[in-house]
């Protein structure tokens, strides 16, 4: 053969070989990244879990104690901002894919909610400050529920309508003509049908907000002890890591690595059984 | 009746998606007011940022914001295209899921242990290795040796860069990877016919096909980084300045407002802060609209 030919032939083999050994090394490099984290957070986290971390208060330098107050607190203000964020949530998006289908209002809204999806979430804590704790006059958990809660919404919005499609329109005409009325073929055939849809959206939406930290800075600040008060500061494991991450304490730096440890696992269990579940739809059907 | 009574609840919800975001801006520019007003348009290019004398400008973390996300990008897209060729072109089928798996959980992990990890394992690393490598390596070349000058800190614009690149992965990953899979089989199975390696396929038809969706992705990535408040935090320095150097401390936007906000007193300082926010917010919207638009038209293409 002609050699100048050959000599083509050589040249793109080895750019094919480069690029597909580039493409192998960039997932292994990010296969990596998540193996590195994790077991970072295990080796510096797990040695301190004990059951002091879920029994005791935050300590002061110096001390011992463990992690109850900001466990209790991250527990209570996402659940609030889940039970304040969801209904609102799944009311827009059973608009979005029940009553105003291919409305001028349907894609406005999709636009703004996919915008609102990924905005930064410390721009949300400074609204928040802006609408609550400054008339307020004081740092409150209910502060922190509500920015939380704005996280919340775009994801259970955006999932809520998804599925919602996903339902064929057949099984709503179905219901239709049986005399149900819209709102009973939506909450009897439609939900239904995309339960596990809806649910999956919901734990996503927690996975999210459990471990935001940026929009709790200055809505519920921190706590360094007990309370319940929903108007008072509240302790959550995000900002206390952020504290005695920083802090010069190594007593304080151990709890923050086995806060975090706490949090990432919680994060992505919970992010697996989402997937999971949606999964599982996946082969039903 | 109750038809028309939930018809209306459900319209009020997703109106509510709207005056949320109306309410974002009209908080964030009532708060901006004092600090607009006093500094005017030239908070934007200001570069002092001194409370004590209350002068305070924007351009040190502007600069920061725009200059971490930008290496963020510059090494995160890359890795993403390559992770997302590598799961549609080469990956065994059965490693798929789980690998696509784990590389989406890596946008699960809270960006505050992105942060604690950036400060504790990875910084401590670059300050022994990476850093001094790139002091010595470009010492002599005229440009680059201001760029990596000065000592190693560990913490720093690269540091934090290099963190962002980490997480914008998943996302830019998992939407090129979506769009790449959108390519005709017809269309690849041709190139494959006339003789193409699999490289000059990714080259020559999914990625011209699948352009805009990329671009789309890449953006939706950015949008990211410059918001992404904790993980740059934690290895950024928080130093109101713009270096040269880019191992050299400095801040961003969000870690201003994330370190400062609370300990913020008097007036201007708290609304030079909330205008920084109001100015992040304005760019990473922009940033953001154009990726939805580049993938709502992708989309429309595809469906035709």
């Amino acid at each position: 053969m002609n050699p100048a030919v050959l000599k083509q032939y050589a040249r793109r083999k080895r750019s094919h070989k480069i690029a597909m050994v580039c493409s192998f090394a960039a997932a292994a490099l990010g296969l990596l990244a998540l193996a590195w984290i994790l077991a970072t957070l295990f080796a510096k986290g797990f040695g301190g879990l004990n059951w002091a971390v879920f029994s005791e208060m935050t300590p002061p330098p110096g001390g011992e104690g463990g992690l109850l107050n900001p466990i209790f607190g991250s527990i209570v203000q996402t659940v609030v901002a889940t039970l304040i964020g969801t209904p609102i949530g799944m009311l827009a998006g059973t608009f979005m894919a029940e009553y105003g289908r291919n409305t001028k209002l349907t894609m406005v809204v999709r636009f703004i909610n996919d915008v609102l999806l990924s905005a930064p979430s410390i721009v949300v804590g400074l609204f928040v400050y802006e609408i609550m704790v400054r008339p307020m006059g004081h740092f409150s958990a209910w502060a922190g529920s509500v920015a939380l809660a704005i996280l919340v919404l775009p994801v259970v919005v955006r999932t809520t309508e998804d599925m919602l499609l996903l339902v064929p329109d057949s099984l709503r005409e179905a219901a239709s003509a049986l005399g149900a009325p819209r709102w009973m073929v939506i909450q009897q055939i439609c939900y239904r049908a995309a339960r596990a849809g809806l649910i999956t959206g919901i734990l996503l939406a927690i996975a999210r907000i459990s471990g935001e930290t940026a929009p709790l800075l200055f809505t519920s600040l921190n706590n360094q002890f007990w309370s319940t008060d929903m108007n008072a500061p509240m302790a959550n494991l995000p900002v206390v890591i952020f504290q005695f991450a920083l802090s010069p304490y190594e007593d304080w730096q151990r709890l923050a690595w086995v806060g975090a440890l706490i949090i990432t696992l919680a994060v992505l269990s919970l992010n697996i059984a989402a997937r999971a579940l949606s999964a599982q739809r996946a082969s039903d059907r | 009746m109750l038809d028309g009574v939930v018809k209306v609840l459900t319209r009020i919800a997703a109106i509510t998606v709207l005056v949320m975001l109306g309410g974002v801006i009209v908080a964030l520019v009532d708060g901006s007011i004092p600090a607009l007003r006093a500094y005017g348009f030239s908070f934007i290019y200001t570069e002092s940022w001194n409370p004590v004398t209350e002068k305070f400008g924007a351009a040190a973390p502007i600069f920061g914001t725009v200059v971490t996300s930008f290496i963020a990008m510059l090494i995160g897209v890359p890795l993403s295209l390559g992770i997302a060729i590598f799961l549609t072109e080469l990956c065994p089928p059965r490693l798929k899921r789980p690998i696509s798996t784990a590389i989406e959980l890596l946008a699960g992990i809270p960006s505050i242990i992105y942060g604690i990890w950036g400060l504790f394992v990875l910084a401590p690393l670059l300050q022994r290795t990476l850093q001094p490598w790139l002091i010595s390596a470009f010492e002599d070349i005229p440009v680059l040796s201001n760029l990596f000058a000065g000592p190693p800190y560990g913490i720093g614009i690269l540091t934090a860069a290099l963190i962002l690149s980490i997480m914008v992965l998943p996302f830019i990953t998992s939407i090129t990877r979506d769009v790449f899979e959108t390519v005709p089989p017809m269309l690849k199975e041709s190139a494959y016919g006339l003789g193409c390696t699999t490289w000059e396929v990714v080259r020559d038809i999914v990625l011209p096909y699948t352009r805009t969706g990329v671009i789309g992705g890449v953006m939706l990535g950015l949008g990211r980084a410059l918001g992404e408040t904790m993980a740059v935090t934690f290895v950024i320095g928080n130093a109101h300045r713009i270096a040269n150097s880019l191992l050299a401390p400095g801040t961003t936007i969000s870690a201003s407002i994330a370190n400062e906000f609370t300990e913020a007193d008097g007036e201007l300082y708290t609304s030079s802060l909330i205008a920084l926010g109001l100015i992040l917010f304005v760019i990473t919207f922009i940033v953001l609209a154009g990726a939805r638009l580049l993938l709502a038209r992708m989309k429309r293409a595809e469906g035709k």
